[in-house]
């Protein structure tokens, strides 16, 4: 069964419909692309399919529970990851994954055992009892997705995660997200960066709320005709920048 | 006369270097770009050539004028954008227009044309909060708002950092027009796509510059032969060619992968060969000419030599 | 249940690492027992009197002895005639005045009927009362005694409140409302309208205009100026005509004191605002460093002269106390400027002090 799974999902916020009508569904270890301009409706669909916010209408299930009843399930779950969203920078890099483990329920000896994976394969031996705050930001960044995954969650929803972030960082951070969905995470991606789409399994464009195009890089670079996954947005979105 | 010249600014905080050496010039009407990473330094620098701030070490000449002396005729001779667009939320677009107008003793109307192509995508909403506009359009009052005096010289921080693709590419437009009524621009940008709009760049990185160019200069300072590679398994892929023997690098560059080969003497045939033996399909392999981004990280991983 | 306290123990290394937040969960409660339990007492004590001794006898010097080592009075002088009174009474010198009658001594040895006089400061109501009632203690103990019991003596005490004969509450009341409220709201308006710029990120766009730093600060401050001054006379009128304060001085002068007060409030918010960049900071120490002192030590609940010497040398920097004295000098005293100068100036003084204190914060240059 699909991991995610849309079904003319619609929020709406009085007279403003943010989400409309979405139908979309997103396989066992694929790295879905989701993206459009800010405010075509991306971070209220992510928030209804991580339980945080109620539909007004359709249906969604996520990890094979139901947003609207089982959202509490759902959060067991997932692991989310923003921009925004950082560790807490006043906690250790130590304490930071003992609390995340900790509410997700995982036991203390599991805990140990995947502090000593994290710090093995970012290499953080050096630094991992020294305040988040005081890393560089491209550690952060990787340090805050392996933290999001500490409880293997079957879905990862990662909101523009690489933000201003080096290149070369930016890459090691792909990488890690491949060989997260190459063990059968299923990756739920937002990103500003157009060449962060091709990397993508499927990508779906919102424009004013609804999905305007889901299709394979390729597929989309091949229905519209360019060569990029650039070109393809700025035909979509463009109709969007003129308003307020 | 060059517009801007920078020589060998530093700066650091609390004993800890932000910038260190900084030293390059602008020519006027040159669009520049200053592309780098968070925490480079480039708001420091920003701060530092806008008056804000003092350097620790270095000076620098701006319009002709010093950098530390002459601050108070600079205000008014530039304009400064800085990073998050620094509007008043609870203004209107025009108030906010008519605000900095004021302070600096015009008035919208008197420099309207030097805006007008920018304002007028947004005076149908000119009655509306700054708070309540996309990203986008929170830009273009923001850079209606940096020109409003009619400056010699403009400083724009990271001004499409956070906006949509669409806009940001409608920025770089309007910044093109901007140019031809003679002003000198310099811009501060993570994003290398953006690298190949400007006139000359200065790659930043933990400080100091790795280079200052043309966009091509800098990119056919590319040492290595370089190949866009893809096929059907793109992960077990990137694995495979790391580990060849002559692979110097390989990153991830949207659909293909790029590979830069040890030495010049690298040809097609032999990675082919190679990833055949690795049993990867659909292979393909084009050689091209590097670009902003493979220079940036090729610098990059050379500076921790 | 395990999440849970894996979550309480985040929140406990967030607060025993965050110093601001221990101050406030130590540091806060221990200094308000200390001042609460030592220093600050509604007794009164050292209050200053004045003696007017027209019998200058063995007894009159006795009862004064006994007040003055009683502990709740301080000498501040002996006067020689009543004409004196009125003046020291204004220039709020003393708080109670003990007269005694020419022949006061010889009538009572003879059985007549004799009279002192206790004049009190009533534009501090409760503590004219409490000063009345312990001086009037006294002399009938003394008076008890000294007759050893056996011819009972009286003394009689004739009081009277001055300034505020009817002993209204509000004479007190208002003035020190007033000090707060215009205090409170001007400086914590203004405290975070820097704040504000800087967290949306206009304060260096302000910067790099020719704008300089008196015209950013005088901006700022001239709005909420006109509106606090505006809040004020709605005070003064209420207590006027609504609780009855008396205005028996001069409305010019009562109005450009407050004019003077309502800009230091301001220009204290603004040096609040110029020391931190974040909004909720800025408003919450103007409560911390404002209101709280405010109430504690400005004399507006508990009387200065009753607390330790140190806490009396800090209540000489609450720019509310002023005030409140210049406010219930020419209300309830009606007196004028020249009596009044001394409040002025430290006023003045320190509305300087905090804006030169706020244009150096604010160079508009960072080095």
């Amino acid at each position: 069964m699909s991991t995610v799974i849309a079904n003319n999902l619609t929020k709406k916020f009085g007279p403003f419909t943010a989400t409309d009508s979405i139908t979309f569904q997103v396989e066992r270890g694929e790295i879905f692309g989701f993206l459009g301009a800010n405010g075509a409706g991306k971070t209220t669909a992510i928030r209804m399919l991580c339980g945080l916010l109620r539909p007004s209408s359709g249906e969604a299930q996520v990890a094979g529970y139901d947003v609207y009843r089982q959202a509490d399930k759902i959060k067991e779950r997932i692991g989310y990851m923003s921009q925004k969203f950082s560790l807490y920078e006043d906690l250790s890099i130590r304490e930071n994954i003992k609390f995340y483990g900790g509410i997700y329920g995982l036991s203390r000896p599991v805990i140990k055992e995947k502090t000593q994976h994290i710090i093995e394969e970012l290499q953080l031996e050096n630094v991992v009892d020294k305040l988040v705050g005081s890393l560089p930001l491209g550690w952060k960044q990787r340090l805050a997705f392996s933290v999001a995954l500490v409880h293997d969650p079957e879905v990862v929803f990662l909101d523009e995660p690489t933000g201003g972030v080096d290149p070369l960082t930016r890459r090691q951070f792909w990488e890690m997200i491949y060989a997260a969905a190459a063990r059968g995470t299923t990756i739920f991606i937002t990103t500003h960066y157009m060449d962060e789409a091709e990397y993508c399994n499927r990508v779906s464009i919102m424009v004013d709320g609804k999905i305007q195009a889901l299709d394979t890089p390729t597929g989309l670079k091949k229905s519209f005709g360019v060569d990029s996954m650039d070109g393809v947005f700025q035909i979509l979105a463009r109709g969007t920048s003129t308003k307020g | 006369m060059s517009a801007i010249v920078i020589d060998n600014i530093s700066k650091d905080y609390a004993g800890v270097s932000a910038i260190k050496n900084i030293a390059f010039t602008v020519e006027p009407g040159e669009l520049f770009g200053l592309i780098g990473p968070d925490g480079a330094g480039k708001t420091t620098l920003f701060k530092i050539l806008v008056t804000l701030m003092l350097p620790n070490q270095g000076q620098a000449t701006i319009l002709g004028q010093d950098l530390v002396k002459d601050y108070r005729a600079l205000r008014k001779r530039i304009g400064y954008m800085p990073g998050k667009f620094s509007l008043y939320p609870d203004l209107s677009i025009e108030e906010n227009l008519n605000f900095f107008a004021s302070v600096f003793g015009t008035t919208l109307e008197k420099n309207y044309d030097l805006i007008k192509d920018i304002y007028q995508q947004i005076e149908p909403f000119k009655k509306r909060r700054a708070g309540q506009l996309s990203g986008g359009m929170k830009q273009k009052l923001a850079l209606c708002c940096s020109l409003i005096h009619k400056p010699e010289a403009l400083f724009l921080d990271e001004p499409t950092t956070g906006v949509d693709a669409v806009s940001r590419k409608e920025f770089w437009e309007m910044l093109a027009q901007l140019q031809q009524h003679g002003l000198t621009i310099l811009v501060s940008t993570p994003y290398m796509d953006e690298a190949d709009r400007c006139d000359r760049i200065a790659l930043i990185q933990e400080g100091s510059i790795m280079g200052v160019d043309t966009p091509h200069g800098i990119a056919s300072r590319f040492p290595l032969p370089l190949f866009a590679v893809k096929s059907a398994d793109m992960y077990r892929l990137l694995q495979d060619l790391r580990a060849a023997p002559f692979a110097q690098s390989c990153f991830t560059f949207g659909e293909y992968l790029h590979l830069a080969g040890i030495d010049a003497q690298l040809e097609p045939v032999e990675i082919s060969n190679y990833l055949q033996s690795h049993r990867h399909q659909q292979v393909d392999i084009k050689p091209i000419s590097a670009g902003i981004e493979d220079s940036f990280m090729y610098l990059m991983s050379n500076k921790h030599d | 249940m395990n999440r849970f306290f894996v979550f309480v123990r985040k929140e406990f290394y967030h607060i025993l690492r965050d110093r601001r937040t221990l101050l406030i969960l130590f540091g806060i409660p221990l200094a308000q027992v200390l001042l609460f339990g030592f220093a600050l007492t509604n007794e009164i004590k050292d209050a200053r009197i004045a003696i007017l001794d027209q019998d200058k006898s063995v007894y009159s010097k006795e009862i004064g002895n006994r007040l003055l080592s009683s502990g709740y009075f301080k000498l501040a002088g002996y006067l020689q005639s009543p004409k004196q009174l009125e003046a020291i009474f204004r220039k709020g010198q003393i708080k109670l005045a003990l007269v005694f009658p020419p022949g006061f001594s010889d009538d009572w040895q003879h059985g007549k009927k004799t009279q002192i006089q206790i004049l009190a400061d009533a534009s501090e109501q409760n503590t004219a009362i409490a000063l009345n009632g312990y001086a009037s203690a006294i002399i009938q103990d003394f008076a008890a005694n000294a007759t050893g019991g056996s011819r009972p003596m009286s003394i009689e005490i004739a009081s009277r409140m001055v300034f505020n004969p009817n002993l209204k509450g509000a004479f007190v009341f208002v003035p020190g409302v007033m000090a707060m409220v215009l205090l409170l709201v001007s400086a914590m308006m203004t405290s975070i309208t820097l704040a504000r710029e800087k967290e949306t990120g206009t304060m260096e766009v302000l910067f790099v205009s020719p704008l300089n730093q008196i015209q950013i600060i005088l901006g700022k401050v001239i709005p909420y100026l006109v509106l606090s001054f505006i809040n004020g006379c709605v005070i003064l009128l209420l207590g006027v005509f609504v609780l009855g304060m008396p205005m028996a001085g001069n409305l010019i002068l009562l109005l450009a004191e407050t004019l003077l007060f309502i800009f230091l409030s301001l220009s204290i918010g603004i040096f609040i605002s110029s020391i931190t960049n974040s909004q909720v900071v800025a408003m919450f120490m103007s409560l911390m460093i404002l209101l709280m002192p405010t109430i504690f030590l400005s004399g507006f609940i508990f009387p200065i002269e009753s607390m330790p010497v140190f806490l009396q040398y800090f209540s000489n920097i609450i720019p509310a106390k002023y005030f409140i004295n210049i406010v219930k000098g020419i209300m309830i005293k009606g007196i004028g400027l020249s009596y009044l100068i001394r409040e002025t100036l430290i006023l003045l003084g320190m509305a300087a002090l905090f804006i030169l204190l706020s244009l150096r914060n604010l160079k508009t240059r960072v080095s």
